[in-house]
């Protein structure tokens, strides 16, 4: 009965030294030659699970056993050792390094004291030529888009012998052609016998790939299924813990003037081709437009540029009327801009501080937060924390505790409840929910959508092409660091249609592209 | 959260016991009658009222440096200008208390806020210097130190010195100019009472005013504090003057609390003890009263053995040396830590 198993893990509980129980009492198993889906919230354990397995972490109770033999781990390593492999949702590559010479990195072919190179590239060929891998074994990685670093990754891990493999969010990164390509992969691998595990936020695709499926919430693990038993919304139902209400309700806008105004940017940054090139665009009072491209297009410096946190170099910028080029921060904030950063841990909160003093940080300098002779008021934080807690569904313990101890998910909404809540007329989104739970998305859309209701301009950017076509009334798709696409009318476009833009392999005729700043 | 505090305490405190047992061990290596100089050193400084006024004595400036380098250490500052601010601030107003009269409640006011004018306007320097060219104030500042020394040195050699005393020490300050006695029978001073108000103002300073939530979150977090619409020069450069402040008056409520004329030829090492008390006390200023306390209670300990038994006075630096270390050391009880967390965790649960 147990011989079906590939790997065990019982009982498994963790603690972290800050407190926050990450696992309790989880259960996870695996069959010889599956692909099994890992779901669950962000903050419901996945990811501890899996550094657990990696042996990233040490558990504070339970027991693992790999092939009916208990398994007893102090680092990565031996991990690695008794054949378990990781790949990253970051990839852990060298750039300068060629394909074949990062997977063969540590385990390289020696001829005397020096590495065999010619042996090196042959290596890396058959190992891509045993998985159906399609890579050229020596280029260099660095030049190499997402999808093909990916495919590096996973075969380094295949190099060193892995027979289980753990994909932390492996289409994260990806466009929809490059996720099927994966598919197609990881199914070779499945037939050949290795174990997967695919963790995913990703519905569809977890229906699409996998064979069982593992649920998690608030660190438990709350069962497991044949993927074929449950459809997505049952699914989601159990990821979130309660049934139904899974669509968005969505008003038909009324565009008012124009709020967002980009002309001509372009932008160098010191490198030769530019990062934007000739990106011109006008966003209008009660509409969200939708910026689509595989992240590294440009989109992170536009955002910069709109959010001075870059000099502007070529080209103009009027958020609400103002002219950005000489303003500050501050000032450009309270011109009426919210902004919600793709990174919370870098920018969009002070991990370090309080909830409620994170909830302050753009209203703290004046009243009624700051009374006379610069005193905050602590009934004004403290109304307004309550508040904020309510209205966002904020899971945490009270205002005080640090927002350190909140999931990415609660944290996210901190962050958004601190953008929206002084009611911007302009709001930029950048990645308002990756790596955010449903339930958390779902709060944070409804939010983004009632401030466009009450006639906010949204300057939504996402790589997740869902959320773009779930928010925005109109679409421009970046690539190349330049606008290559644009639908007016969201509800008429198809994911592949867009998919295709954002590979560069489609375009819009100039005239049609010049609508957008209308 | 409450335990992550309560543990920060603890470790403190385990610190402290583990110096005060490195201390015995090192007064049983030397001494000839060790249980004599123990005897002393743990009791001594509370066996009288004048023993006990010396601690309070000694904690005074302790207080204002400390207080100084907690301003900067919330800002993610590493600033030790401190030291320098104690002895040009010193110095300068000793030319006020020698060469000015004035009414005496007005002469002694007069010199502690120059004194708090001299410590900005230094602290300024390095304050600038990071916030406009991102110099680095740790290097800045102590190369600042030893310029404060040669100047002051240079004012009290040319404008100040009693050629009547063979020594390197200046004329008496004006009566009017010292700080009064507050408590009869020991030597404690007035500027107990500014050390206290000090530590009130700088604590809702940091904790209830906007700009201490400035400090505190450019601290935590400077790209998020940039984000927010926070001017990071602004307040890199509000935090330098906030603490140069506090150190000037350090450095001029000691020098006419305690002295009659201004005797200092080195540096007096009040700087470097402020960033030891910050630490110890967590940068919160109550944190600091009590560091500042315990600190001052050491030297009194070991003042009393150096004078009555055979213990030099120095062994107190190396108690320093370890309380900094066990302080600052992350992972020191770091297991005993996570097994507590883990207990408490459960125990929570199963309540």
């Amino acid at each position: 009965m147990q011989e079906e198993y590939v790997l065990n893990m019982e009982h498994i509980s963790k603690i972290y030294g800050n407190g926050i129980v990450a696992n309790e009492d989880v259960n996870f198993n695996l069959k010889r030659g599956e692909i099994h889906a890992l779901v669950g919230e962000n903050g419901a354990g996945k990811t501890t699970l899996m550094k657990i397995l990696f042996g990233m972490e040490k558990p504070s109770s339970g027991t693992i056993t790999l092939e009916g033999a208990p398994l007893e781990m102090n680092s990565s390593e031996d991990a690695i050792s008794h054949g378990i492999g990781m790949v990253h949702q970051h990839f852990m590559l060298v750039n300068s390094f060629t394909v074949a010479q990062n997977i063969a990195l540590g385990i390289e072919p020696k001829k005397g004291l020096f590495v065999d190179s010619a042996k090196v590239n042959d290596f890396a060929r058959e190992l891509g030529e045993k998985y159906h891998f399609d890579i050229d074994p020596t280029a260099v990685v660095g030049t190499l888009p997402v999808g093909i670093k990916q495919k590096v990754e996973i075969l380094k891990a295949l190099a060193r012998g892995a027979r289980i493999l753990i994909l932390d969010e492996p289409t994260a990164v990806l466009t929809p052609q490059e996720t099927d390509q994966l598919f197609a992969e990881l199914n070779v691998l499945k037939d050949l016998g290795h174990t997967i595990i695919f963790i995913s936020h990703k519905l569809r695709e977890v229906k699409a790939i996998s064979n069982r499926v593992t649920v998690m919430r608030n660190g438990r693990s709350v069962g497991v299924y044949d993927t074929d038993e449950l459809t997505e919304e049952e699914l989601s139902a159990k990821i979130v813990g309660w049934e139904g209400g899974g669509e968005l309700e969505k008003a038909p806008c009324t565009p008012g003037e124009v709020l967002i105004r980009a002309e001509h940017l372009s932008y160098y940054g010191g490198a030769q081709v530019p990062v934007l090139d000739d990106v011109s665009f006008a966003v209008h009072a009660g509409t969200v437009l939708g910026v689509a491209g595989v992240q590294g297009n440009g989109q992170v410096e536009l955002v910069e540029l709109l959010t001075r946190a870059r000099e502007l170099e070529q080209g103009r910028v009027e958020i609400n009327g103002m002219d950005i080029s000489r303003q500050k921060v501050r000032a450009l904030r309270e011109g009426g801009l919210g902004y919600i950063p793709e990174d919370r841990l870098r920018q969009g909160a002070a991990a370090g501080a309080s909830i409620r003093e994170n909830l302050i940080s753009c209203s703290y300098y004046r009243a009624p937060v700051s009374g006379p002779a610069g005193l905050l008021s602590n009934e004004q934080i403290d109304a307004f924390t309550r508040q904020s807690i309510a209205d966002y569904e904020i899971k945490c313990g009270s205002g005080a505790s640090k927002i350190s101890m909140l999931s990415g998910g609660n944290m996210q909404k901190v962050v958004v409840a601190r953008e929206c809540s002084g009611q911007p007329s302009v709001l930029i989104a950048e990645q308002p929910t990756r790596g955010v739970d449903i339930g958390a998305a779902r709060i944070i859309h409804q939010k983004i959508l009632s401030l466009r209701d009450s006639g906010s301009a949204v300057l939504l950017i996402s790589a997740d092409l869902a959320e773009v076509m779930k928010l925005s009334d109109a679409v421009v798709v970046l690539y190349d660091g330049r606008i290559v696409a644009y639908f007016p009318d969201v509800s008429a476009v198809t994911e592949e249609e867009l998919g295709l833009c954002m590979l560069g392999l489609q375009r819009h005729s100039p005239e049609r592209i010049q609508e957008v700043t209308k | 959260m409450n335990r992550e505090r309560s543990f920060q305490l603890l470790r403190t405190a385990v610190s402290l016991l583990i110096a005060l047992a490195a201390a015995y061990v090192i007064i049983f290596l030397i001494s000839d009658t060790p249980l004599e100089a123990i005897r002393i050193f743990t009791v001594g400084p509370f066996d009288s009222k004048r023993h006990l006024g010396n601690i309070v004595e000694a904690a005074i400036p302790l207080i204002f440096s400390g207080l100084a380098m907690a301003v900067v250490f919330q800002a993610s500052l590493f600033n030790l200008g401190a030291e320098g601010i104690y002895y040009i601030s010193g110095a300068v107003v000793s030319l006020v208390a020698i060469f000015y009269s004035m009414p005496a409640g007005i002469h002694p006011l007069v010199i502690v806020i120059l004194g708090g004018v001299i410590g900005a306007a230094v602290m300024a320097i390095p304050g600038v210097l990071r916030a406009k060219f991102n110099a680095s104030e740790l290097v800045t500042s102590l190369m600042l130190n030893n310029i404060l020394l040669g100047v002051g040195l240079w004012i009290l050699t040319n404008f100040m010195r009693d050629p009547e005393t063979g020594n390197q020490i200046s004329y008496k300050f004006a009566e009017t100019a010292l700080l009064p006695k507050i408590v009869p029978g020991t030597r404690i001073h007035f500027g107990l009472i500014i050390a206290l108000a000090c530590v009130l103002l700088t604590y809702l300073f940091l904790y209830r005013t906007k700009w201490g939530y400035e400090i505190r979150m450019t601290g935590i977090n400077r790209d998020f504090a940039r984000y927010s619409g926070i001017n990071t020069a602004k307040v890199i450069i509000m935090a330098h003057l906030v603490s140069g402040v506090l150190a000037g008056m350090g450095g001029a409520v000691e020098t006419i609390g305690l002295h009659q004329r201004f005797e200092w030829t080195a540096l007096p090492g009040y700087g470097f003890d402020g960033a030891m008390i910050a630490m110890m006390g967590g940068n919160h200023p109550l944190g600091v009263v009590l560091s500042a306390l315990f600190v001052a209670y050491l030297r009194v300990g070991a003042d009393m053995v150096a004078r009555l038994s055979d213990v030099p006075t120095e062994m107190v630096s190396i108690l320093q040396a370890l309380i900094i270390l066990l302080v600052s050391a992350e992972r020191f009880l770091h297991t005993y830590r996570q097994k507590w967390i883990e207990k408490g965790v459960k125990h929570g649960r199963a309540a």
